[in-house]
């Protein structure tokens, strides 16, 4: 996989030890080479993921080794039972979902899957999902209010999907109903936004009591390359839409849009996978803890009333 | 209300909405259907509408809501004020100056028009999009609109009628603008929750972020015909399907067509259609 453009210095420094190791496989010199390089490339990344920009945070947030959906499912939850279909019209891959275990508790997960390799990218249609994926994030919404269990999302997606049988079978309306879903469920729902939030495709499974995003996470109204494209006639600008847009973690912290910023480790998420999803982990524990035990009608309230003080704030 | 708005507001609006380039003089405008000459008196008496094909043109809020509300007559509510601007949003041009130049053409301070009255007889507060200003695209000030005419409505026993005209959500105001879709859905529920019915009237065009929020939980839809009503924008998904579209795609019919609107009724016939509907679901104690 080639590095991302800022990254290059640090490729560099990673691809001469690799050359050190190759040349000279038992010398005990070259592991102190080693190593004094590798704390060169830790300085380094540290240095640039500290000052990435909002465009550099939008390739961190899609880049194709950053954990998805399933990695969050297997290192975070056991038990894990897939749930297919909307009962109306198809499944949906783009938007998986079950029930599983969350520290023994059962529960309901979903999320936006983008796929790996092109094979699956192309099952789950990029994370892109269609009217039937929103329709079953309902589904399984109502399945976790009928038998009391909390419901945890994961957002990764570019957007809805802008296709003509999405759009024939409503797709606005799929989103629309999914957030009034969403909004009235007698269950704490939790969410983070572990790479790209896109737009409605996004909301629509993120109107929860507590909404995190990973640090390096985006989320936005438009893809800054729409923005661009609009706004400046030319995708080209995307890097000034980006910034303009105000997309990153700590933009939406300081809008009071989300309730708070999961650390990543040092140079991104899909350089340690795994500290990523136990770091979530643990955020979506304490904040499932402190939501537990619940009044179904008052933690309504309370989120509704979350979601009136933001962006404008209550009348 | 003085009558001058129709020799003020009127003749000024239809200059601007039909392309006058290529006609001569102000009376004289063509329909972008079916680029037959409309006279300017004739396309008053029709309420926009074309007089050769039927095609329905744009039309401002305050002819709108006089053709809807009984006796042409409603009182405005005036929306909640909200600070301009909060991300210093600046693409080739400052947000602030796109505002200033919208309110200085249009007379209003954002998109949104709250509006109450009576139709058929029954108390209805609306909230009218105005696409004249920024595409009727939904920011906070029109999110706060919206809301303050469902609190109105919930005030008055009133039912909450929609009439949206918007491209979507207003991109200027970034994920504050993403989270005015929960917030209008919140608002839609306060009018559920008191018993009271919301309608939707969409009119062209209605697509993006308020497609996928109120326009689409209404307890009725009606649509004006031909109108564009979608999700996504036709060019966003002809690039991605690098396919043609099919014919009508995403119109008022096409909707109804797929099981979305519940009808689709012409502009003339809309105030008569509102004024039945609503006293079907409206008990009559709560006729106004």
């Amino acid at each position: 996989m080639p590095p991302l453009p800022f990254e290059k210095p640090v490729a560099e420094l990673e691809a001469k030890i690799a050359e050190l190791r190759q040349v000279a496989s038992a010398d005990i010199a070259i592991a102190d080479e080693v190593e004094r390089m590798q704390a060169k490339i830790d300085r380094l990344l540290a240095g640039i993921y500290a000052a990435l920009t909002p465009a550099q945070k939008v390739a961190v947030a899609r880049h194709e080794a950053r954990p998805h959906f399933s990695d969050y499912v297997a290192g975070l939850f056991t038990e894990f039972t897939p749930l297919a279909g909307d009962r109306l019209f198809g499944e949906d891959a783009a938007l998986l979902g079950g029930l599983a275990r969350l520290n023994g508790r059962p529960c309901a997960v979903m999320g936006h899957e983008r796929g790996r390799d092109t094979q699956s990218r192309i099952t789950h249609n990029f994370g892109m999902a269609r009217p039937e994926g929103y329709r079953k994030a309902q589904r399984l919404v109502a399945l976790a209010a009928r038998f009391g269990l909390p419901v945890v999302t994961f957002v990764d997606t570019a957007g809805a999907y802008p296709g003509v049988g999405a759009e024939e079978r409503g797709q606005a309306e799929a989103i629309a109903r999914s957030m009034q879903v969403f909004l009235a469920a007698p269950v704490p729902i939790v969410t983070v936004v572990i790479g790209e939030g896109g737009s409605g495709g996004a909301i629509a499974i993120a109107c929860a009591d507590r909404v995190y995003m990973l640090e390096h996470a985006v989320y936005s109204v438009i893809s800054p390359e729409g923005c661009a494209s609009i706004l400046w006639r030319a995708a080209a600008q995307a890097e000034e839409a980006a910034a303009a847009l105000r997309l990153t973690a700590q933009d939406l912290k300081r809008f009071s849009l989300i309730d708070g910023i999961v650390p990543e480790p040092v140079g991104g998420a899909h350089r340690h996978p795994e500290q990523a999803i136990q770091a979530t982990g643990r955020q979506i524990s304490r904040a499932l803890n402190a939501l537990t035990p619940w009044d179904g009608p008052a933690l309504v309230q309370r989120r509704k009333a979350n979601f009136l003080a933001r962006a404008g704030g209550d009348l | 209300m003085a009558m001058n708005w129709l020799t003020d507001f009127i003749r000024p609006r239809i200059r601007s909405f039909v392309a006058p380039k290529d006609v001569p003089g102000d009376l004289w405008s063509k329909c972008p259907a079916c680029e037959g000459m409309l006279f300017a008196p004739d396309l008053k008496t029709s309420h926009n509408v074309c007089t050769h094909c039927g095609h329905h043109l744009r039309m401002p809020v305050k002819d709108r809501l006089a053709l809807l509300f009984d006796g042409r007559c409603y009182k405005t509510i005036a929306p909640p004020s909200v600070p301009d601007d909060p991300l210093r949003f600046r693409d080739r041009r400052r947000y602030t100056e796109r505002l200033r130049e919208a309110r200085a053409a249009t007379g209003l301070r954002d998109a949104i028009t709250i509006a109450h009255g009576t139709i058929g007889g029954r108390g209805v507060v609306a909230a009218a999009f105005h696409f004249s200003f920024m595409g009727g695209s939904m920011g906070v000030a029109v999110g706060q609109g919206f809301l303050k005419a469902a609190r109105e409505a919930v005030a008055r026993r009133a039912a909450l009628l929609a009439i949206p005209c918007s491209g979507g959500a207003r991109m200027q105001e970034g994920a504050l603008s993403l989270m005015q879709m929960p917030r209008t859905v919140l608002a839609v529920e306060e009018v559920r929750a008191a018993g009271l019915p919301y309608i939707v009237l969409l009119t062209d065009p209605t697509t993006g972020g308020v497609t996928a929020s109120f326009a689409m939980l209404g307890d009725i839809h009606i649509a004006e015909p031909g109108a564009m009503i979608g999700f996504a924008g036709q060019r966003v998904i002809a690039e991605t399907i690098r396919e043609t579209l099919p014919p009508g795609f995403q119109t008022a019919e096409y909707l109804r067509e797929n099981g979305m609107v519940d009808m689709v009724v012409p502009r003339k016939e809309m105030a008569a259609m509102l004024g039945r509907v609503l006293g079907l679901v409206m008990p009559d104690a709560e006729a106004a």
